[in-house]
């Protein structure tokens, strides 16, 4: 029997567990004056029933299933004699689907007599877990709905219980969420430090030159790689600067424009086609980045006689980059820009500003909180875009100010170090996660920080 | 929400009061408002003014004086009109897209509504109070010193602290506020940010204050505070009030205009209104028997 037959099974008990415990709580309270005598209404009985009978049984299978194939495996290893008791790890997953395959039949064991033996241990095995699973999960189903079957009884709380039951899956749920954030972080945090055992910390962050080149074998000409990521860094904050520049100023002024000047029937077509720029994928703004942007920007500072001024650039993609973040911060200021209540502005227009005015003195400051939080998110996109910078900023990690000049950032160095055949223990791989890690703690950073702003904002406000 | 959503809304709630009207109460074939709405020397005068919600007539043909110096009370029942007039006073219903306003309102001898007339002076003249305290997220000192700002009343920081002092005085919250002026208005009281809302509409010195139902969020004190001070700023201002309670119209007001359905049913001195109404739907209302 499949797995899944199983769980249907189980929530078939489950179905069956609702409608009887149901239906014992109205029988219960029948001779007591009908179902008024109930602590709870008959749902809630039911559910509770469905709660001993479902819950119970389904994380007993998930813990069998969770240790069955480890635990098998295990003593069929055991078993093996002595002969295959040092073997590679590799080595180790040949036997075992060897010993898999003769267990099945599709290879003849005859000639392993170790490995023939081994296979029908594991197909006992197998057969056995199999069974135990299914007796075990049906039985402590059954004992479950049986408990809630003999508690069942009309001063049973059954409400308050089954609230209880709902607070914990939804705990669950959030919880979720917390420990993947948590592994995530983990993960990056230990190819970071073995990483960290081949280049200092100290270089790492600190070192101005960027240069990701590590010798296959000892005497390779460019042996030394260098692994300073302020130049990364740098690139970064220069072109999230620049996108925030155009998407910051612009954003707000549409925002305002549609929220407070539009009229129903020019919003209901502007506000769609402005959202649209965030749906337009990345890899076509870097395209036009690459394409019209940086030729355009480069002839642009030639034609004023600047020298120098190289193809890619930082601000064709800090440009590109501030046009798709627009729809970030127009969308949701547009939104706090409306929650601002309209007796604040009538009290305005009551006083005998204008429009400006209103919007500059009153509206603007009352919103401001969730502004910040639009240019917040506006800017984490900045930060964490890949495709316009390949295309349109290079990859020569310069360490420069100059928005004209090639730079690249942390996200497109991750990229190109794990791109294509890697080993995943050299210091190159290893340096993406390293990198990984600075960038998120930078952004994090940078969320405290704004936060605290909006908070004080708030505290004087409110 | 937009604003023409709100007030479509509120459009439609004039349309269902109106229709759920008890017939007994319908103004039949009512012309002319009974009483003295007209006065010899008015300081701001409405003459056959019609006010429209798109196609929904929500003032028809009201004529009427308010004279220097008086507390004039607009009563009646729920969507009969009487904040929609208040608001066409200092032309608050401009913001509204739908809201056409036939008619002329005349304030020192110029019409409101003409082409000519600027709504900032306009406003600056004839200030308002709201049903709901609104001050701005701003320190009280702030809140009081945006009117004067923004008009450019004063040039010196000194002379701003002045008016801002002045303007609390009379609005009876100096002494609560005098130590907290930086802090925010938030944080005051729902009556001091209603008596707050009158020093900032007082700051900019105007000739008429519209209130617009102002003590229906506020408790007995707070409203019995705000009452006093009706009385004292009458001394100075020209005061049109729209009140639901007719002892609080009673007290604090000289004449008191009666709206039904849009139309201004009677209007005259507030004694005689509620001893002795001409009319009966006045004398219906104010008795109790619908509203």
């Amino acid at each position: 029997m499949q797995t899944s037959t199983l769980i249907m099974i189980v929530l078939a008990l489950t179905v069956g567990a609702y409608v009887l415990g149901r239906q014992r709580s109205v029988h219960l309270a029948q001779p007591l004056g009908g179902i008024k005598r109930l602590h709870s209404l008959p749902n809630y009985y039911g559910l509770m029933a469905a709660v001993w009978t479902g819950i119970p049984a389904l994380v007993v299978l998930t813990i069998w299933s969770a240790f069955e194939s480890s635990v098998i495996t295990g003593t069929v290893l055991a078993s093996l004699p002595a002969s295959y008791a040092d073997l590679s790890e590799a080595r180790v997953g040949l036997v075992l689907s060897q010993i898999q395959n003769i267990g099945l039949g599709t290879i003849d064991g005859s000639e392993l007599p170790d490995l023939a033996q081994a296979g029908e241990l594991l197909a006992s095995l197998n057969a056995s877990s199999q069974f135990g699973k299914i007796a075990l999960t049906i039985v402590i189903a059954i004992l479950g709905g049986g408990y809630a079957w003999l508690r069942t009884s009309p001063a049973l709380r059954a409400r308050p219980q089954f609230e209880l039951v709902l607070k914990g899956f939804f705990l669950l749920c959030s919880t979720i969420a917390i420990f993947t954030t948590i592994g995530i972080i983990l993960s990056v945090l230990f190819e970071s430090i073995r990483f960290f055992q081949s280049v200092p910390v100290f270089d790492f962050v600190f070192g101005t030159k960027w240069s990701p080149q590590i010798a296959i074998r000892a005497d390779q000409v460019g042996s030394s790689g260098a692994f300073g990521a302020i130049p990364l860094f740098v690139g970064t904050l220069l072109i999230a600067a620049i996108a925030l520049l155009v998407a910051v100023p612009l954003g707000l002024m549409s925002a305002v424009y549609l929220s407070e000047y539009a009229n129903s029937r020019v919003r209901s077509v502007v506000k769609p086609l402005l959202e649209v720029l965030a749906g337009i994928p990345t890899v076509v703004y870097g395209f036009f980045a690459a394409l019209t942007m940086a030729p355009l920007v480069r002839d642009f500072f030639q034609g004023i006689g600047m020298d120098g001024v190289s193809a890619e650039s930082a601000l064709a993609a800090g440009l590109v980059m501030g046009i798709m973040i627009i729809p970030f911060v127009s969308s949701l200021s547009d939104d706090v820009i409306n929650a601002v209540p309209n007796s604040l502005r009538d009290g305005s227009y009551g006083l005998g500003a204008t429009k400006s005015e209103t919007i500059r003195q009153v509206v603007f400051p009352a919103a401001l909180p969730g502004i910040m939080g639009g240019v917040l998110l506006a800017a984490s996109r900045a930060i964490g875009e890949t495709m316009i910078v390949v295309m349109a900023a290079g990859l020569a990690a310069n360490l420069t100010v100059n928005p004209l000049q090639a730079v690249t950032t942390v996200t497109v160095q991750i990229a190109t170090l794990l791109v294509g055949d890697q080993e995943f223990d050299s210091p190159k791989t290893l340096a993406a996660f390293a990198l990984g890690l600075m960038l998120f703690i930078t952004t994090l950073l940078l969320n405290i920080v704004a936060m605290s702003i909006v908070k004080r904002f708030r505290e004087q406000y409110d | 929400m937009t604003i023409t959503n709100q007030y479509s809304e509120q459009k439609a709630e004039t349309v269902t009061v109106a229709k759920t009207e008890p017939d007994q109460f319908d103004i039949g074939d009512w012309t002319q408002t009974v009483g003295d709405p007209l006065l010899d020397d008015p300081r701001l005068s409405a003459r056959n003014v019609d006010v429209f919600y798109a196609d929904n007539q929500a003032i028809e043909n009201v004529s009427l004086d308010i004279g220097k110096n008086e507390v004039i009370a607009m009563i009646g029942p729920s969507g009969c009109g009487k904040s929609t007039f208040l608001r066409t006073l200092n032309r608050m219903n401009d913001s509204i897209d739908i809201c056409k306003v036939r008619g002329e309102i005349i304030l020192d001898g110029q019409n409101i509504y003409d082409k000519s007339m600027d709504v900032v002076e306009l406003r600056a003249k004839v200030g308002m109070v709201f049903q709901k305290p609104n001050p701005f997220p701003k320190s009280i000192y702030d809140n009081v010193a945006y009117g004067p700002r923004i008009h450019g009343l004063v040039s010196r920081r000194a002379e701003l602290d002045e008016v801002v002092e002045t303007a609390l005085r009379k609005a009876g919250l100096w002494d609560e506020a005098k130590d907290r002026l930086d802090k925010p208005a938030t944080g005051l009281s729902g009556g001091q940010q209603q008596r707050l809302c009158i020093a900032r509409t007082i700051a900019i010195s105007p000739e008429v204050i519209l209130m617009d139902e102002p003590c229906s969020a506020l408790d007995p004190i707070a409203t019995a505070r705000i009452e006093e001070l009706i009385a004292e700023l009458s001394e100075n201002y020209t005061i049109a009030i729209v009140t639901h309670s007719m002892q609080q119209a009673a007290r604090v007001s000289q004449r008191t205009a009666y709206f039904h359905l849009g139309k201004l049913i009677e209007v005259g001195d507030t004694d005689k209104i509620f001893t002795s109404p001409d009319h009966k739907l006045t004398e219906d209302y104010i008795t109790g028997r619908f509203g």
